[in-house]
C-alpha cells in the first residue's frame, strides 16, 4: 500500500530526504523513528503529494504521488505534526466540512463522525467549539478527521502526543483494530515504547537516509545485539558474578540476581549452568531479556554517527 | 469514474470516493470551491473584527456620507458653486461602496498565509481539492462579505438621498457604472491580495506587500473621481464615458491576476517557504550559475566556446514564443504607424530635394572621424538605454512595458514609410538608409524586447514544475547572458555599420 523507491527531496542545495525506499503492505504498521530534522515530515509530505519528489518514486494505495496526486490524497488520512484545527468551528461542523471535501454523503459523514467521536471518548463534547477542547482532545479530533473518510492508508505524525495514558491507549487500540481491517499505517514517533508495541516494521531515519529498516528482531540481529540473560539464585549472589565473569559479560547485578550478555546463549548457558551447579549455586531461573527498541535505536544511531558524523550547523 | 472500497465494522456505508483524475470539469470545480467558500464566509461572519466594520460601513457610514453631501451642497450653493456640490454626490456614492471592499483586502491577504501561520493549512492541502478549487474557493470567500456590505451601503446611501432634502437624482447609467466599478475594484484587490497571500511567508509580510495593491487602487479612485467631476454624462469621452475604459482595463487586470494566482499557486511553496529574509548572495550566485548554464539543470559552460555554442543557443530557444509575440506586436505597430500616416490631418509634406546629391555631400562633410565616434557612442548608448529601460519596466509590468516601449520605433518607421510612399519619393534611398545596419539592429532590438518581455511575463506563467522564484532567477540569467553575449555585441556591430557603412551606401544610391 505504501511503496517508495529511492525517494529523494532537495530544497535548493539542501538534501532533506536521500533515497528512501520502504514498502508497507496492507495491514502493516511501519514506525519511522529519527531525531528532529531527520526528514520524517518531508517524507510524509511527499507521500501526501504536497511536496514533489526531486527524484525517485512513491506509490500510495497503488497511485503515483506525482501523476495521481488527487487520488493519493483521497486515499490517505493524515494526522499532521500540528493538529491544524479551525478553532471557531463547532466539532460536528468541522468534521462535516472535511467529510464534504471527501465527497461523503451527509448521512455517511454525520454517522461516521458520531461513531468516531464516540470511539475516542469525545461524544459528550461534540457540540462544543473546537477552541474549547484541551490539547489532548484536539489531537484526538485531528485523528478523527484523518479517519473520517475511511482511508486505506494512514499517515500519522506523533498520534499520541499530548494525550493522557487513557487516551493514548484508546488511540493504540484503534490502530490495532484498524490494522485488522487491513489498513496500512505509517507512524512517525519519538515514543519508542509505543512504536515497539504497535509496529510490525521499524525504519530509522537520520539526515534524510534510512539507516536501518526491518522488524524489531531483524534490527536486533542486524546490530549483532548480544543476548541478555537474567540469572536468579536462591539467596545472595556470594561471588557468583566473579565466578562466571570470565565466561560472560556481566551487565547488571542485584539482590539474588544478575544480568549478563553473551553472543550465543545456546553455547554459553549449558556450560555456565554446569559450572554454577558444580559450585553449589542454587539456580532459580535463567530468563532471556529481549533487547528493547530503545537499545537498538541508540546503538544504531551511535554506529551511524561514527560512520557519518553530523556536520556542525 | 470513481472507485470505492468497502470496509467492515461500520453501519455507515464505508466508501472512499476517488476523483476520476486531477483536473475537474467546471461545475465540479465550482462545487468543490464553494465548500471552501461556505466555510470561510461563515468563519468570517463569526469574527467580530470583521462584522463590526462591515455593519458600521453598511449602516452608519452611508448616512454620514449623505449628511456630508447635503452639508457640502448647501455650503457651495451660497457661493454659486452648485455644480461642484452636485458632482460630489455620485463621488460619495463611489466612496461609500469602496470602503467596505477595502476590508476584502484584509480577509484576502490572510487567506493563505494566515492559515499557514495557524498551522491549519496542511490538513487542507492534504485533501483531494485541486489547487484551482482552493484558490477559487478562498477568492470568493474574501469577496462575498465585503461586496454584500458595499452594495448594502450604496443602497442605504441612495435611499437616504432619495428621501432626503437634496434634489439630485442619480443617472441610471452612472449608478450602474459605479456598481460595476465597485465589483471590479473588489475583484482586483482580492485577486491581487490572494496572489500576495499565497506567496508571502507571514501575515506581516503580506500586509506590507498590500501597499502595492492599495496605493494604486486609491490613485485609481482619485482618477475616477476626477472623471466624475469633469463630465456630467455617461457617454462623454473625457469624463465619465471613459469610466467604461477604466472598467475594461480593470477586467483585464483581474483576468491577469486570476491567471497568475492560479498558475503560481503551489502547495509546495505554500508550506515550504518559512523565512522572510532575503538571501541576496545566494540569489546572485544562482543567477551567475544560470548565466553560464547550458541546460535546465544549470550545468555551467566550461569555456567561452561552449558558452557560445551551447549556453547561448539554449537560452535563445527559450525565447521563441516571446520573439513571436514581439514580432507580432512590432508588425502591428509598423502597420499602425503606416495607417496613421495615411490620415490627411497627420500627413507631412516632405520638402523637395531632401535627399539630393548636394544634401548628401553636405552630410558627408559633417561626418568627420570625431563626429562619427560620437555618433557611434550615441547610437549604442541610446539603444542600450532603451532596452535597459524596457527590461526594468517590463519586470514590474508583467512584460507589458517592453511591448509598449520598443515597438514605438516601428510606429515611427511605419509612419515615415507612409510619408515617403505618399510623396512618391525614391524608396531605394529609404531602404539604403535602413538595411545595412537595420538587418542587424532590428532583429537585435526585437530579441532584446522579447527577452525583456519574457523576464516580466515569466511570473505570470512559470515553466511547468518550476517555482516562481526559480523561474525569475533563470530568466534573469538568460537576460544577462543574451544581453552580454548577443544583444550588446550585435548593437555595437550595427552601430559601426550605421556610422561607417550605411551613409556610404546611401551616397552610392543617391548618385
Amino acid at each position: 500500500m505504501i511503496e517508495t523507491q529511492d525517494l529523494t527531496k532537495e530544497f535548493d542545495e539542501f538534501l532533506a530526504v536521500d533515497r528512501v525506499s520502504i514498502r508497507v503492505g496492507a495491514g502493516e504498521v511501519l514506525a519511522v523513528l529519527g531525531p528532529n530534522g531527520a526528514g520524517k515530515t518531508t517524507t510524509v509530505r511527499m507521500m501526501t503529494s504536497i511536496l514533489v519528489p526531486t527524484r525517485g518514486t512513491a506509490r500510495i494505495a497503488g497511485y503515483d504521488v506525482v501523476r495521481d496526486a488527487a487520488k493519493v490524497r483521497a486515499s490517505v488520512g493524515v494526522l499532521t505534526e500540528q493538529h491544524g484545527l479551525y478553532e471557531r468551528m463547532k466539532v460536528l461542523e468541522y468534521l462535516d466540512f472535511f467529510g464534504e471535501i471527501y465527497h461523503l454523503t451527509k448521512n455517511v459523514r454525520q454517522t461516521r463522525a458520531r461513531e468516531l467521536l464516540e470511539r475516542f471518548g469525545l461524544a459528550e463534547a461534540m457540540n462544543r467549539r473546537v477552541g474549547d477542547y484541551s490539547k489532548g482532545m484536539k489531537q484526538k479530533l485531528a485523528l478523527v478527521r484523518a479517519l473520517l473518510h475511511h482511508p486505506p492508508v494512514l499517515l500519522l505524525d506523533e498520534p499520541t502526543s499530548a494525550m493522557d495514558p487513557q487516551s493514548a491507549k484508546q488511540v493504540r487500540d484503534a490502530i490495532i483494530d484498524l490494522q485488522k481491517e487491513e489498513r496500512t499505517f505509517l507512524i512517525t514517533t519519538h515514543n519508542l515504547t509505543e512504536a515497539q508495541a504497535l509496529a510490525n516494521k521499524i525504519a530509522i531515519i537520520r539526515h534524510g537516509r534510512i539507516i536501518a529498516q526491518g522488524s524489531l528482531a531483524e534490527l536486533g540481529q542486524q546490530m549483532g545485539a548480544q543476548v541478555r540473560i537474567e540469572l536468579r539464585v536462591n539467596g545472595a549472589l556470594n561471588g557468583v558474578a566473579k565466578d562466571i565473569g570470565d565466561m560472560v559479560e556481566i551487565c547488571d547485578t542485584g539482590d539474588g540476581w544478575l544480568q549478563y550478555s553473551t553472543p550465543d546463549a545456546s553455547v554459553t548457558n549449558p556450560v555456565l549452568l554446569r559450572k554454577l551447579i558444580g559450585l553449589g549455586v542454587e539456580v532459580v531461573s535463567l530468563t532471556p531479556i529481549t533487547s528493547t527498541l530503545e537499545d537498538i535505536y541508540l546503538k544504531i544511531m551511535e554506529e551511524d554517527e561514527v560512520v557519518h558524523p553530523m556536520q556542525s550547523l | 469514474m470513481t472507485t470505492t472500497w468497502n470496509t467492515k465494522n461500520s453501519e455507515a456505508a464505508d466508501e472512499v470516493v476517488l476523483p476520476a483524475d486531477d483536473s475537474h470539469g467546471f461545475s465540479e470545480t465550482l462545487r468543490n470551491a464553494l465548500i471552501i467558500t461556505r466555510r470561510e464566509v461563515r468563519d468570517s461572519l463569526r469574527d467580530w473584527r470583521i462584522i463590526v466594520p462591515i455593519v458600521m460601513l453598511t449602516f452608519f457610514f452611508p448616512f454620514l456620507a449623505q449628511w456630508v453631501a447635503s452639508g457640502f451642497s448647501n455650503f457651495l450653493s451660497q457661493y454659486g458653486a452648485e455644480l461642484v456640490g452636485e458632482r460630489s454626490i455620485p463621488f460619495l456614492l463611489m466612496i461609500v461602496g469602496f470602503f467596505p471592499i477595502s476590508i476584502s483586502l484584509v480577509i484576502a491577504l490572510e487567506t493563505f498565509v494566515g492559515e499557514k501561520e495557524r498551522r491549519s493549512l496542511e490538513p487542507l492541502l492534504s485533501t483531494p481539492l485541486t489547487n484551482t478549487e482552493l484558490y477559487i474557493g478562498k477568492t470568493l470567500a474574501a469577496m462575498i462579505p465585503p461586496l454584500m456590505a458595499s452594495f448594502g451601503g450604496m443602497m442605504v446611501y441612495l435611499l437616504s438621498l432619495l428621501s432626503g432634502q437634496l434634489a439630485w437624482r442619480p443617472q441610471a447609467m452612472l449608478v450602474i457604472q459605479i456598481f460595476m466599478l465597485t465589483i471590479v475594484q473588489a475583484l482586483v484587490m482580492v485577486t491581487g491580495a490572494v496572489v500576495v497571500s499565497s506567496q508571502a511567508t507571514s501575515t506581516r509580510a503580506a500586509n506590507l506587500l498590500a501597499s502595492f495593491i492599495i496605493i494604486p487602487m486609491t490613485l485609481l479612485i482619485n482618477a475616477e473621481s476626477i472623471m466624475m467631476f469633469l463630465a456630467p454624462d455617461a457617454i462623454s469621452p473625457y469624463g465619465i464615458g471613459s469610466l467604461w475604459a477604466v472598467l475594461v482595463g480593470m477586467c483585464v487586470v483581474v483576468v491577469l491576476f486570476l491567471r497568475i494566482g492560479n498558475t503560481i499557486f503551489n502547495r509546495e511553496e505554500l508550506l515550504g517557504r518559512n523565512l522572510d529574509s532575503m538571501n541576496i548572495s545566494g540569489t546572485i550566485r544562482k543567477i551567475g550559475r544560470y548565466i553560464r548554464a547550458v541546460d535546465d539543470a544549470g550545468t555551467p559552460a566550461r569555456n567561452l566556446l561552449e558558452w557560445y555554442t551551447k549556453a547561448i543557443p539554449y537560452s535563445l530557444r527559450k525565447q521563441k514564443r516571446a520573439v513571436l509575440v514581439t514580432l507580432g506586436v512590432s508588425l502591428v505597430a509598423f502597420v499602425g504607424g503606416f495607417a496613421v500616416g495615411l490620415v490627411p490631418e497627420w500627413r507631412i509634406v516632405l520638402p523637395q530635394g531632401t535627399l539630393s546629391p548636394r544634401t548628401v555631400a553636405i552630410i558627408n562633410d559633417i561626418l568627420t572621424p570625431t563626429v562619427q565616434r560620437e555618433a557611434l557612442t550615441f547610437i549604442v548608448g541610446n539603444n542600450v538605454r532603451v532596452l535597459l529601460a524596457a527590461t526594468i519596466l517590463a519586470f514590474f509590468s508583467f512584460g507589458v512595458m517592453a511591448l509598449v516601449m520598443t515597438p514605438t520605433v516601428y510606429v515611427v518607421l511605419g509612419y515615415i514609410f507612409s510619408q515617403l510612399v505618399l510623396s512618391g519619393s525614391d524608396l531605394t534611398v529609404y531602404f539604403a538608409a535602413l538595411i545595412p545596419h537595420g538587418m542587424i539592429e532590428l532583429p537585435t532590438v526585437l530579441l532584446g524586447t522579447a527577452v525583456a518581455f519574457r523576464l516580466g511575463a515569466v511570473v505570470t506563467r512559470p515553466p511547468r514544475g518550476e517555482t516562481v522564484g526559480h523561474a525569475v532567477v533563470v530568466a534573469f540569467g538568460d537576460t544577462i547572458k543574451l544581453g552580454l553575449g548577443v544583444i550588446l555585441p550585435c548593437l555595437i556591430v550595427a552601430a559601426l555599420i550605421e556610422v561607417y557603412i550605411t551613409f556610404q551606401v546611401v551616397q552610392l544610391v543617391v548618385r
